[in-house]
């Protein structure tokens, strides 16, 4: 599938100024590439911002990213409540801000939809998947969106047609795409199989 | 494109000294019919007949995107070259009949930026005059950096001032102006984009000071057209085609592979845009590799050439073609 992501591995890149946004695991990467910056880290954190929030299943490592030390920290209860932050950073950034993203893929996903939004190539930004597999999901047929699945096929939490989730992905939903299992003969809906954690 | 490919019969409406390098020709269509549509930074390749050589070299469009009733080149007359440019200041002629191709477009403006900060040397101006016509008509933001030899040989200079005003900025070499490149880039807001178009050594210079401020690579756009170079002349044969082909001294490998009737695809022919990419079967000899398409390792492995401006010296080369 062309169109599922694929991601990499964090690693600091010159620029003026480091934009970092990560959720649950996230931090690790985070702490990751500043351990791999090795002497150069203390110059880093002097011009990084770090946004960070718990992951969807909990994972709350915001005490030890605050201890690095970075310019500046902010932890948010969750994605919405950090976007308007991003969008700002973001509104008042200079060409030469380095981003890099990580942990769960509905996170980087929807935060890199506002770094394109804001004119980057979506190639230009760095990410690292850690930590919870669940997806988020657009329903083809309704249009809603259901975070953090976990099984497939899934109940739409809109609609509450019975979808399959498919790996075709989309930048600028942010989601995955789930179609209805059931179409053709209503009511055989396979068992919901746990394939994302 | 190749040599087989469709062209648009055209009259040379207008030739106009620009200044005493630069001319600047107008084609319309023949039949009287519009232009095709083309986009900004667009380029066209012009055939010429120069005495019996033919000639097929790449030049960008000038015009307004929009305007459908003819196109605009200039052209910066180059005395050591190979000749196209001569030939075109020297004898094309208003009323004239001549053959262009159907434009293609390797330097387009990238729409997802939220702003197009554009970088010129000389004859580079070409492209983006095309480019901030269509960015005037779109509403998209720009300013142009544009550096130029003398006040005399800056081409479309007052115009551009006229037009634009102080989204112009000029920079004249001989009075010692300079742009201070890395202030510029690190002046510019979140979501612009960087073209340069102008000679070899600009281009890299830009490329690697935005590379070394942290600009992505999706966000750098260059082109540059390189002339096929002269050299000693040589012997290539075709497997596909079972010819022996002789390359003369200011011939391209892919100008003699058209004039032995061999169809041959291309579309820059300035080792751009790597449509010409032709596997090499054998070669005991040295590729003179002048494009910048291939990789290096694909250079240093010898097994493809691309025949619009590279060369060969040597005892055999064999190309797939």
């Amino acid at each position: 599938m062309r169109s599922r992501p694929v991601y990499g591995e964090l690693t600091p890149r010159p620029g003026s100024g480091h934009l970092f946004v990560a959720d649950g695991e996230g931090a690790e990467a985070i702490l990751d590439l500043f351990q791999k910056a090795g002497a150069q880290a203390s110059s880093l954190l002097e011009k990084s911002h770090i946004i960070y929030m718990p992951g969807p299943n909990g994972t709350d490592l915001g005490v030890r990213l605050e201890a690095l030390g970075a310019a500046q920290y902010h932890r948010s209860p969750s994605f919405a409540s950090a976007q308007s932050r991003l969008k700002k950073v973001l509104a008042d950034a200079h060409m030469g801000l380095q981003i890099y993203l990580a942990g769960t893929e509905g996170l980087m996903g929807q935060a890199q939809r506002d770094v394109i939004e804001a004119g980057l190539p979506h190639e230009a930004v760095q990410t690292e998947h850690r930590g919870s597999t669940v997806r988020r999901v657009q329903c083809v047929h309704c249009k809603g969106i259901t975070e953090n699945v976990r099984t497939d096929p899934f109940k739409c939490s809109h609609c509450g047609l019975h979808l399959f989730v498919r790996d075709h992905y989309s930048r600028r939903l942010a989601a995955f795409q789930g179609v209805n299992i059931d179409a053709e003969d209503p009511g055989q809906v396979p068992d919901a199989v746990e394939r994302f954690k | 494109m190749s040599v087989k490919a469709p062209r648009i019969s055209v009259t040379v409406a207008e030739v106009l000294e620009v200044n005493p390098l630069i001319k600047r020709f107008r084609f319309v269509r023949s039949d009287g019919q519009p232009m095709p549509p083309f986009s900004g930074g667009a380029h066209i390749v012009v055939e010429m007949d120069d005495h019996g050589t033919r000639r097929l070299n790449p030049y960008s469009l000038m015009s307004v995107p929009e305007d459908s009733s003819g196109y605009s080149i200039s052209v910066r007359r180059d005395d050591t070259g190979r000749g196209g440019s001569l030939y075109l200041h020297q004898h094309v002629k208003p009323g004239m009949a001549m053959e262009i191709g159907y434009p293609v477009n390797l330097f387009s403006l990238d729409q997802r930026a939220k702003k197009h900060l554009m970088i010129a040397g000389g004859i580079g101006i070409t492209p983006f005059i095309s480019q901030m016509a269509q960015l005037t008509s779109l509403g998209g933001r720009f300013e142009l950096h544009y550096s130029v030899r003398n006040r005399e040989l800056g081409a479309y200079v007052d115009e551009l001032k006229a037009l634009y005003g102080d989204r112009i900025h000029l920079y004249f070499d001989d009075e010692g102006d300079k742009i201070d490149l890395n202030r510029l880039l690190a002046g510019q807001s979140f979501g612009t984009h960087l073209y340069v178009c102008g000679p070899k050594g600009m281009i890299s210079w830009v490329r690697s000071t935005a590379d070394a401020a942290g600009w992505p690579k999706g966000t750098v756009h260059s082109e540059e057209f390189l002339a096929p170079p002269v050299g000693q002349p040589f012997t290539v044969e075709l497997a596909q085609s079972k010819k022996t082909i002789t390359v003369g001294a200011t011939q391209s490998l892919l100008e003699a592979m058209e004039a032995a009737n061999v169809d041959a695809p291309y579309l820059c022919r300035g080792g751009a845009c790597g449509q010409c990419e032709t596997d090499v079967v054998s070669c005991d000899g040295h590729i003179e590799h002048n494009d910048h398409w291939l990789t290096d390792e694909q250079k240093a492995s010898n097994r493809k050439i691309m025949p619009c401006v590279s060369r060969f010296g040597g005892k055999t080369l064999v190309l797939d073609r």
